[in-house]
């Protein structure tokens, strides 16, 4: 039988770690990443020594391109098989595409994946407003077109919110039911930046950062680190926890530079959405937990819309109903996301974490009930890579 | 230009581009006060930014003078940013321009007060110099 088509090859999340969130000024990004190894090494029972194959983006705060490789030496994994794709937060979704190919293929048996930063202790919060060119700065490469400016990284989504709003009326009433719901969940965990509940009027009435995203439309900036462990259905067996199947994975990117992107109310979700489905053989309708990411609330909204849970245009009546609320429909973001609860600066994997703790049952108070498939997006740059993953309960 | 101090441009002290052999024939358009912009000789393709073949059918583009004119595809107020000299200049309007010849650039509006800004503003270039060699375009309502 050709590993391809061999049952006994279906590709599984086998084990999940995370570090320590939102501050941990006890860890660097290196740190983070060995945390995190640990506890999911610890969390599947698989020995340090069967992982044959290894996926780091980099990405921590501190480290430099060569990251992936220097991590793989650090923490001593003799893999046989390497990714470092790096497509920004969503990394991890096009991580998870590659490794199930992989194990399918029969490159690999063991795949770890591992991601962590200390970017709130290292760098503050500066990131999303200014933590780029500054005068003296010469720029080089598509940036130089952009630079000048003065840019910031929530302008740069701000500039997909206003367009959204002038093409189909979407409101920041609308924009911010995706906040609140969010931060519901994060009352709910413990280790959440901020637990406190919030209103829309909390949300619109907060400080403008970049017009018309608000500060509670956006993200926190914090610490922290995850890890995933894949194998083969067949080595989960032995294994501690129930296996999660992966079901269907896709990714794939419209621009990089914000000024690229080619049509500012759609993202390449709308590209792989037929692909990750027609793969899981499922629908959205079939989906009992979504986990998005979250850098800003426009993410979701063109997320839902671009991967089919309601049509374009349609995403804020879709937020508004309380579909993704705790209850709903479609819960959303059940960790508290990265709106309320942790962003190091590249959130990808965390999705993954919390839709497999979703889907073994383990997803506490938050627990989405009967959970048999969850969607985890990623979104990358500046909306620009799209990776995502279907994740089931039970066996393809 | 004798309104630059009233749009407080500050262009000197901005993070400024570092030309390329491909891009520095925009950026002496610039400093001519042309706006260029590249289109294909062989499939017709127009884009922005310049590259050193076009992203359609990977043939080598050619330059073309720009009106100079378009409207205001999305954009938005900035109203935090630490970096200098942007904190000393907020709030500022960062606006993606559809030009009339069709790719987009990005590019500050300024000239009228943040609060009129709006999509599908009809907006003009012009250009404010950072020294000898380098000059910035800028944006502001069309007249």
């Amino acid at each position: 039988m050709s590993p391809r088509t061999d049952p006994s090859r279906t590709p599984v999340i086998a084990g999940i770690g995370l570090s320590d969130y939102p501050k941990a000024p006890h860890l660097d990004s290196v740190g983070h990443n060995v945390l995190a190894m640990q506890r999911a090494l610890e969390d599947s029972g698989v020995e340090k020594s069967a992982i044959d194959g290894y996926v780091s983006a980099g990405g921590g705060s501190g480290m430099n391109v060569d990251a992936g490789v220097q991590l793989a030496e650090y923490l001593g994994i003799d893999h046989r098989w390497l990714d470092s794709t790096m497509t920004g937060g969503s990394s991890f979704e096009f991580h998870v595409q590659h490794a199930a190919a992989a194990i399918r293929d029969g490159l690999a048996e063991t795949i770890l994946v591992t991601y962590g930063s200390d970017q709130l202790t290292r760098m503050g919060r500066m990131l999303g407003t200014g933590g780029f060119a500054r005068t003296g700065d010469r720029i080089g490469g598509a940036n130089q077109f952009e630079a000048p400016y003065g840019n910031s990284l929530v302008g740069a989504y701000a500039m997909a919110a206003r367009r959204h709003m002038h093409e189909y009326g979407t409101t920041s009433e609308q924009l911010a039911a995706i906040a609140v719901g969010v931060r519901e969940f994060a009352g709910l965990n413990p280790d959440a930046m901020y637990r406190d509940p919030i209103t829309v009027d909390d949300v619109v009435g907060s400080k403008l950062v970049a017009d018309p995203l608000h500060k509670l439309d956006c993200c926190v900036i914090s610490d922290g680190g995850g890890a995933i462990v894949l194998t083969t259905e067949e080595r989960a067996r032995d294994l501690r926890q129930p296996p999660v199947y992966v079901l269907g994975a896709a990714g794939a990117q419209t621009h990089w530079n914000i000024s690229q992107m080619p049509d500012f109310t759609q993202t390449a979700g709308a590209r792989i959405r037929d692909v990750v489905f027609g793969r899981a053989g499922v629908t959205p309708a079939d989906i009992d937990t979504i986990q998005f990411y979250d850098s800003f609330t426009i993410t979701v909204l063109l997320l839902l819309e671009d991967l089919g849970f309601c049509a374009k245009g349609e995403g804020g009546a879709f937020a508004e109903s309380g579909a993704l609320r705790r209850g709903g429909s479609l819960p959303l973001n059940t960790d508290g996301g990265g709106l309320s609860s942790n962003h190091p600066g590249m959130r990808g994997i965390f999705l993954l974490i919390e839709s497999v703790r979703q889907l073994r049952g383990q997803g506490g108070e938050a627990q989405v009930p009967d959970a048999k498939l969850a969607l985890a997006a990623g979104s990358g740059g500046w909306l620009s890579c799209i990776g995502a993953v279907i994740l089931g309960k039970d066996r393809p | 230009m004798s309104d630059d101090r009233d749009l407080q441009l500050r262009t000197p002290d901005r993070p400024l581009p570092k030309p390329d052999d491909v891009t520095s024939t925009y950026w002496d358009g610039c400093a001519r006060g042309e706006l260029l912009i590249q289109h294909c000789p062989k499939c017709g393709h127009r884009q922005f930014y310049p590259r050193a073949m076009c992203t359609v059918c990977a043939s080598t583009p050619e330059w073309e003078r720009a009106s100079g004119r378009g409207t205001v595809h999305t954009f938005t107020v900035i109203r935090q940013n630490h970096a200098k000299p942007f904190r000393d200049l907020l709030p500022y309007v960062v606006a993606m321009i559809e030009l009339d010849e069709g790719p987009r650039m990005m590019g500050n509006l300024v000239g009228c007060p943040v609060e009129d800004v709006a999509v599908g503003m009809p907006v003009e270039v012009f250009f404010d110099a950072a020294d000898d060699d380098l000059s910035l375009p800028f944006w502001r309502p069309a007249s």
